[in-house]
């Protein structure tokens, strides 16, 4: 009898208990945060969509060469000496600190969709011109449409550049070539004289 | 006094009947909405949510987006349920919730139909939903609808008992079974409602435990009944899907939930009407009471109790059912029947 009572006690006893819980949780501060309008503080080494720096890169290739799942392509040119843009590189961007250019990265293509987030390329390049950013809210219908191309230099401006090195090129085989037959002509004649003494 | 606004502005004819046979109608679609809200913004908030938040302001609209998402769905009946049984049975359990409303004094001048059986009336004609529970989940050929009906079955019937024995304690002390008359009976302040005893002199403070615990199982019965948390074993999700509505969808399943919701609203109104005075001004009847500030206190002492209905859901986990027959059985009944006993003597001795 005595525990017959007691467990009516104990039930109304604990329902009120968990009723004076809900009751406190139902003033308490909500923690849903209302996502497309406010967001959680995202942490700056957050690991999101990739950013290239095209100041910042000198075509080194070395995050191509260690991405994982080859998902960055990158197609460079040499720079044309005394080119008349005297192109640069930013070295130090904190410093404002720049130095020529010996490379133009005429393509530079990251498949967003194919990336695996590993962060090697932003730790093996040079001059820390690619990152990670913050932002993940970049989903899309098309697969072609997470292929990114960032590449500062229009297809034009490629063109042009690829022309002059030719150029360039073409002037320096044949400065070349005429220093060569010189060497010869010269060599020739030194043997002839060498011969008639 | 005439106990019906529309019979006296109307006339005694079918316009007025057929007033006072929609009107609420309408009004308990609106309060189903309204209830559903409640139901999502109280579960939520006491989850430490936000709750629907999109649907209009504040996410008031949601209920209205949940009605007409299930407005558009299939109506699907299943190839082996038994047709007919399968289509009828949640517009029986509509209507046997509906039916009850007939009596609910909504206030000294809305009485839909003011008969002198009231309370043995809703009584009866709520076993209708247990009839459509049954069909449903016999009808739909499905081993958790059957399942699940059969728990319903069980639970309303043990449940029922101690629900019937708080009841008539109020018809003693009422010495009547007219709904508006038990509300009448309670007039005079908060302290002569028949949770308090209803009126008497000073030494009513003998009954008053009495009449408190019998609310009190009231309570509890009311919400094994509408098989609410904790006694929802019967739609167990974890165990029997959704119960005896496994099989339904679209406009099928609206209509059991409808049904659901509007008995939530009568064993509401059956508490608020025989234990908390109903129409009646906690004040007495000289403050604040009229038929208009009667429906305000009708529906605002309701809507309490469904807001403790709700409250309780989202407290307490789901009983086993062993549990749920120990309750029944052992403890509720006997203490309705204790319960019963004293006040039945103390209407003799006064
Ligand atoms: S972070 Fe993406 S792009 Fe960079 S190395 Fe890893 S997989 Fe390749
Ligand atoms: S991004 Fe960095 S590692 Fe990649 S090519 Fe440019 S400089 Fe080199």
């Amino acid at each position: 009898m005595a525990n017959y009572i007691k467990n009516m006690w104990d039930g109304v006893y604990t329902v009120l208990v968990g009723m004076k819980i809900t009751w406190k949780h139902m003033f308490m501060k909500k923690v849903t945060v209302q996502y497309p309008d406010e967001m959680y503080p995202i942490p700056k080494n957050a690991r999101n969509r990739l950013q290239l720096y095209a100041d910042q890169c000198n075509g080194c290739n070395s995050c191509a060469r260690i991405c994982p799942v080859n998902c960055i392509s990158i197609e460079t040119l040499r720079v044309t000496p005394n080119d008349p843009e005297n192109p640069k590189v930013l070295e130090d961007p904190e410093n404002d600190h720049w130095l020529p250019r010996k490379l133009w990265v005429t393509k530079y293509d990251i498949d967003m969709a194919k990336c695996c987030y590993c962060s090697l390329c932003t730790t093996v390049c040079p001059s820390a011109a690619i990152q990670h950013t913050t932002d993940f809210e970049y989903s899309s219908y098309f697969k072609e449409d997470l292929l990114y191309h960032f590449t500062a230099m229009t297809p034009e401006t490629v063109v042009s550049k690829k022309q002059m090195l030719e150029e360039h090129q073409a002037k320096e085989k044949a400065a070349k070539a005429a220093a060569a037959a010189k060497a010869a002509e010269e060599q020739a004649k030194a043997a002839a004289t060498a011969s008639a003494n | 006094m005439e106990t019906n606004i529309f019979i006296q502005l109307l006339g005694n004819n079918w316009i007025a009947y057929t007033a006072i046979a929609v009107l609420p109608l309408g009004f308990l679609l609106l309060y189903a909405l309204v209830a559903i809200l409640a139901e999502l913004k109280v579960s939520a908030w006491m989850q430490d949510r936000l709750g629907p938040m999109r649907t209009g302001p504040w996410g008031i609209l949601q209920p209205l987006a949940e009605v007409v998402k299930l407005l558009q769905k299939e109506d699907i009946t299943p190839d082996l349920a038994n047709k007919v049984l399968y289509n009828l049975a949640p517009y029986m359990m509509f209507t046997g919730a509906y039916a009850a409303v007939a009596v609910i004094p909504f206030s000294q001048q809305f009485v839909p139909s003011n008969i002198n059986l009231g309370l043995f009336y809703i009584f009866a004609v709520s076993a209708i939903a247990t009839i459509g529970v049954v069909m449903g989940g016999w009808a739909s050929n499905n081993k958790y609808s059957l399942l699940g009906a059969m728990r319903s079955v069980a639970q309303i019937i043990s449940y029922e008992i101690p629900a019937a024995m708080a009841i008539l304690a109020t018809a003693v002390l009422a010495s009547s079974l007219n709904l508006n008359e038990i509300n009448t009976v309670q007039d005079g302040g908060i302290f002569n409602w028949f949770i308090f005893g209803g009126p008497g002199p000073w030494f009513k403070v003998f009954v008053l435990p009495f009449t408190f615990g019998l609310c009190l199982i009231y309570m509890i019965a009311s919400l094994a009944e509408t098989n609410r948390t904790p006694f929802d074993i019967p739609e167990g999700e974890s165990e029997l899907v959704a119960g005896y509505h496994t099989e339904y969808g679209g406009m099928k399943f609206a209509m059991f939930f409808l049904g659901e919701y509007v008995n939530m609203f009568i064993v509401s109104a059956i508490m608020a009407t025989i234990f908390f005075g109903g129409w009646q001004s906690p004040f007495g009847s000289s403050i604040m009471s009229g038929p208009v500030w009667g429906l305000f206190w009708f529906l605002a002492k309701v809507g309490t109790v469904v807001f403790f209905q709700i409250w309780l859901r989202w407290t307490l986990p789901r009983l086993r059912v062993d549990q749920l027959m120990d309750l029944g059985w052992k403890y509720l009944l006997p203490m309705s029947f204790i319960c019963f006993f004293a006040i039945a003597l103390w209407k003799m001795l006064i």
